[in-house]
């Protein structure tokens, strides 16, 4: 375990600058805003204690507040979106549950059970972003549009994403 | 506590999650200005109807809290008031001149007590002892005679009004110069009865009717009021005149007393007289 940790640490700092620097400022017809840096966390494997991943969400939320000057926002949702993580895995479990040295991945578990976990997670966490951005249900739908079409962004880099980093764990 | 500690320790993801989001949310509402304005509009919106209903409530419990508070505020507020304040020294001094001596002084005074219902009636002026007022001294108004100090305390003065069944003035009629006592029957505020004075006095209604000036409490010549009807009862040697009061009593705000520098020395001379 100890050994992943500059690994982690690496991909902490790579995801939130291509979110502060990138992503913050893709900005298509006003909507898509694809937030990547939960990819952090979609990546910690199964066996994290559950303040630890708590703990890290929220200072990973805090990171890109402080670039992207919303306090609170980023971390309330990501937050949100790592106290869902644990339940889901349970609900999404394969039939001979999780190996013990395997991380949540592509390679190790599918790209089928990989959809489930990220679309969940993403969705969640871009629910809990845009609604808290907006702090109104009056735009109801057209928030609803942006979650939509920022999750569908947000998906397709975490899915390249994944390719990325699976090769690099492979070359190691 | 030691099962609220292991609680906490087996909910511990729980709790953690709650308080980072509690943590996220303060920062949010502290530091987004929009979220900020609408967080605290819309709980003002519930505080505000949570507490309008339960204020609804207490304000009637509290009425008469608030009515005794509003009273005491009022009797405050009164207290300020220009007219609840006396002047604590009366505007002038008494200057002796040796050559030529003055019997009379006359001290304004504002009449904050009256009565011309009653059978013995009474005024009450806003002045007293420490502005010179003393008993026995005559009270008039820019209209005529309005009665006799009766008591003095250190502020404030009782006055025996003219109505009042129990006074008797010394009057005489201006144009013949028969004078006779001057009372009021208790009946109609606006009639005295001018008394004793003979049957061969020429007496016609609406002559005037004046203090005599016998009594050493009023100056002579002060107007009480005109000859109203004259009558003569069988047998009687004497008129009885009804007088209307020239003084109206139902309006009466300002009045003088009038004090007689030598009022001393000539009851001391009469009282040598028994």
């Amino acid at each position: 375990m100890i050994n992943r940790l500059p690994g982690y640490i690496f991909i902490y700092f790579i995801l939130v600058f291509l979110q502060v620097l990138v992503f913050n400022n893709i900005q298509f017809s006003g909507y898509v805003n694809p937030y990547v840096y939960i990819l952090f966390i979609f990546m910690l494997p199964f066996e994290t204690p559950g303040y630890l991943l708590l703990l890290l969400a929220f200072i990973l939320g805090l990171t890109i507040d402080i670039f992207s000057n919303t306090p609170g926002m980023h971390s309330f949702a990501t937050v949100f979106m790592a106290f869902i993580r644990p339940s889901l895995l349970r609900a999404i479990a394969p039939r001979d549950d999780y190996q013990p040295g395997t991380l949540p991945t592509i390679h190790d578990y599918g790209a089928g059970w990989y959809f489930k976990y990220s679309v969940v997670l993403i969705l969640v966490h871009h629910t809990v972003l845009f609604f808290i951005e907006v702090y109104d249900f009056s735009y109801f739908f057209s928030t609803i549009w942006r979650i939509l079409a920022s999750s569908v962004f947000t998906l397709i880099f975490v899915f390249i994403a994944q390719l990325f980093v699976f090769r690099k764990e492979k070359r190691r | 506590m030691r099962n609220f500690f292991r609680f906490i320790i087996k909910h511990h993801f729980f709790f953690l999650f709650l308080l980072l989001e509690i943590v996220s949310f303060a920062l949010i509402i502290n530091y987004n200005s929009y979220q900020r304005a609408s967080w605290i509009s819309s709980s003002n919106k519930l505080s505000g109807s949570i507490y309008n209903s339960y204020s609804n409530v207490t304000q009637y419990l509290m009425l008469q809290k608030i009515n005794e508070e509003l009273a005491k505020e009022n009797s405050y507020l009164r207290s300020q008031l220009p007219t609840s304040f006396k002047d604590s020294k009366d505007y002038f001094s008494l200057v002796y001149d040796s050559l030529n001596k003055r019997q009379y002084t006359y001290r304004n005074a504002k009449v904050i007590n009256n009565s011309t219902n009653k059978h013995f009636n009474y005024i009450t002026l806003n002045k007293g002892y420490l502005n010179g007022i003393r008993k026995e001294m005559g009270v008039i108004s820019a209209k005529g005679v309005v009665g006799i100090v009766k008591d003095v305390s250190d502020h404030y003065t009782s006055v025996i009004s003219i109505l009042n069944t129990r006074l008797h003035i010394s009057a005489k009629l201006k144009e013949s110069g028969f004078f006779g006592s001057l009372n009021w029957d208790g009946k109609d505020y606006r009639y005295a009865w001018l008394n004793e004075i003979p049957i061969h006095a020429p007496v016609d209604v609406g002559n005037l009717v004046v203090t005599s000036g016998y009594s050493s409490i009023f100056p002579e010549g002060v107007l009480i009021g005109t000859v109203e009807e004259v009558d003569k009862d069988k047998g009687e040697s004497f008129f009885r005149i009804k007088v209307k009061l020239s003084v109206d009593f139902k309006d009466l705000s300002y009045v003088e007393v009038i004090s007689n520098n030598m009022k001393e020395e000539q009851s001391k001379l009469e009282n040598n007289n028994d």
